[in-house]
């Protein structure tokens, strides 16, 4: 029996996610009143000490979570539907693990660019990240692609293969690198949100709401894919055309939140997996109600990530594990007593 | 119309599977497809909905070329009940049956109205909001066939329709075994094209209008189950020894082992 009506979860997550933004910007090292961080959004003219943490800091620094919480969260659940497997997780495709190795091979080699500046305002890391993942995922795709079409198995198996490969890479460029270039790469692969400014957010803005665009036009391919992929083909589903082009966007949409907000586990993998307890493995409400879950869970966690070592911060990453790792333990042992 | 395999093979990783196979699948006819295990029975269930290519041969959907058809058309008019689905997420019954209606542009409320005749059907009303993954094995396999039988629920423009059945009744207990029987009876009075693989002689001689038997990857007899069932040809096809009584009613074949 299901908990909830998919609509009812969506107004539900559509009216905690703006409470838990506004909630967000008064929290943090310097305290600020909710009433001053009305006034800072609607324009109202306030001191400008904390019209800069506000517009600068933790505007951008929120919005980038929503953004990145969508897009992982919405992508998980895409994964878990192609791989038709609840446990599915969007880095099984490799494109975590390629980001990483891309990333650290920047912070190896062009350490001294990084301090000295930024490519469009975003850094080589990034970029780094970015191209690395994107190729890992092409990688894995091409291996598990034959002339009879992708085999999803084949698939999972290489994004584990790549994926050993690229934690040798990486183990192999840490142990190259100094002190500094370690903390680097160690801080990155923690997931951070705190290097948000307006061109991530406009960056990753840009991804999600292409993401969340496009994702609904697929979600009854992805009902479909749930019987299997020659039952789906029966429907009138252009399996091969679906699964290339959700691979893709999940690899453009993963590629830049990591780029641009480090690995942030747990959100893809456990939200959906939540809001499909919730409310049944229907697409066409899954894809929306995780990514507004998703984009919910990482404003709380950022929020927490500022607050819980006053006067330092945690990274995020941390936080969302912290978070994360306990309720899918508990929604295991649920499991277990249900079946 | 009809749904025509044309002299076809197929050839895979170094064993003939199919040879040779010419059917044709008649619309407002039951076709019952029976054979020892591994005789090619899905094999050719598989080459005929266009699941697998041909290695030789053509298979035709209402006189076109069937890798011609465009997806979406084709499963208007072509729905396929495999042997197993592994399903393993926890949709509804009436989300299943609604996965039927993919291939339509009827409306919310009218696949509604589809979805609940369906599961009426197939005496399966009772679980409609219930989660797959809770189900029996049978009521599992009873919703699947309300799933195929929404997706070819109304006739189509685009031309007749067929229904191709996996051993639907592997599953079912007597009466759903006749359910099925009646169900399979009424589609082709709608003059609905079915193929089924079916296990049990009995059952397939009681509904078959043409009966394929199949042997090795080719076919052994075929044509009315009164001409097809002889004592020889069982004994030649699945090694057993048997009698061949008449149904005291309905007049049909009645295997004795």
């Amino acid at each position: 029996m299901r908990h909830f009506s998919a609509p009812s979860l969506i107004w539900a997550l559509a009216i905690l996610l703006p409470v838990a933004a506004l909630v967000s910007i008064t929290v943090g090292t310097v305290d600020i009143s909710l009433l001053d961080g009305l006034a800072a959004l609607t324009g109202s003219s306030i001191n400008s000490q904390t019209h800069t943490i506000l517009i600068d800091i933790r505007l951008p620094r929120i919005l980038l979570a929503i953004a990145v919480g969508a897009v992982l969260a919405s992508t998980g659940a895409v994964m878990q539907g192609l791989f038709r497997n609840p446990l599915a997780d969007p880095s099984l495709i490799g494109v975590s693990s390629g980001a990483s190795v891309g990333a650290s091979l920047m912070i190896v080699t062009a350490g001294g660019f990084i301090k000295s500046g930024a490519l469009l305002g975003l850094s080589l890391v990034a970029v780094g990240a970015f191209v690395g993942g994107f190729a890992a995922t092409l990688l894995v795709y091409r291996l598990a692609t034959s002339g009879i079409g992708t085999s999803v198995t084949t698939m999972l198996l290489a994004g584990i293969a790549i994926g050993a490969l690229a934690g040798a890479l990486n183990s192999l460029l840490s142990y190259f690198s100094d002190n500094d270039m370690l903390r680097q790469i160690s801080l990155w692969q923690m997931g951070n949100l705190s290097g948000a400014s307006w061109t991530k957010v406009i960056v990753m803005g840009a991804v999600a709401l292409l993401l969340m665009g496009l994702f609904p036009r697929e979600s009854k391919a992805l009902n479909a894919l749930l019987l299997g992929e020659s039952e789906a083909r029966h429907l009138g589903i252009d399996v091969q055309r679906v699964k290339r082009r959700l691979i893709v966007l999940t690899a453009l949409g993963v590629g830049v939140s990591v780029a641009l907000a480090g690995l942030v586990g747990f959100v893809g993998l456990i939200m959906p997996h939540i809001v499909r307890l919730a409310i049944g493995p229907d697409h066409r409400w899954l894809v929306p109600a995780s990514a507004l879950a998703g984009a919910t869970l990482l404003v709380i966690a950022d929020s927490l990530a500022r607050i819980v070592v006053i006067p330092a911060e945690l990274p995020t990453g941390i936080l969302t594990a912290l978070l994360g790792a306990p309720f899918f333990v508990a929604l295991l042992l649920q499991q277990r007593r249900d079946v | 119309m009809s749904l025509v395999a044309d002299n076809i093979s197929l050839h895979l990783a170094g064993f003939d599977l199919l040879r040779n196979i010419s059917l044709e699948v008649e619309t407002g006819k039951v076709t019952a497809i029976v054979g020892p295990n591994g005789a090619g029975k899905s094999s050719l269930l598989k080459v005929l909905t266009g699941e697998m290519a041909a290695t030789k041969g053509q298979v035709y959907l209402n006189n076109r070329l069937l890798q011609h058809w465009p997806l979406l058309d084709k499963a208007q008019l072509l729905a396929v009940l495999p042997q197993h689905t592994m399903l393993n997420f926890p949709f509804t019954a009436d989300e299943v049956v609604g996965l039927g209606r993919i291939p339509h542009n009827t409306g919310l409320s009218k696949d509604r109205e589809i979805i609940t005749e369906a599961l009426d059907l197939v005496d399966a009303s009772y679980l409609q909001k219930r989660l797959y993954t809770q189900m029996s094995g049978g009521e599992r396999q009873r919703v699947q066939l309300a799933r195929v039988l929404a997706q070819i629920w109304q006739a189509s423009h685009l031309g007749d329709q067929f229904l191709v059945l996996d051993e639907p009744t592997s599953a079912f207990d007597l009466s759903h075994q006749k359910l099925t029987l009646d169900i399979v009876r009424q589609l082709a009075d709608k003059s609905v094209g079915v193929v089924m693989v079916v296990h049990d002689l009995n059952l397939a001689a009681r509904c078959a209008d043409n009966l394929v038997v199949i042997d090795a990857g080719v076919i052994a007899a075929q044509g009315c189950p009164e001409a097809v069932l002889t004592e020889a040809l069982i004994d030649k096809v699945f090694g057993v020894k048997s009698i061949i009584a008449q149904h005291p009613e309905t007049k049909r074949p009645l295997v004795i082992t």
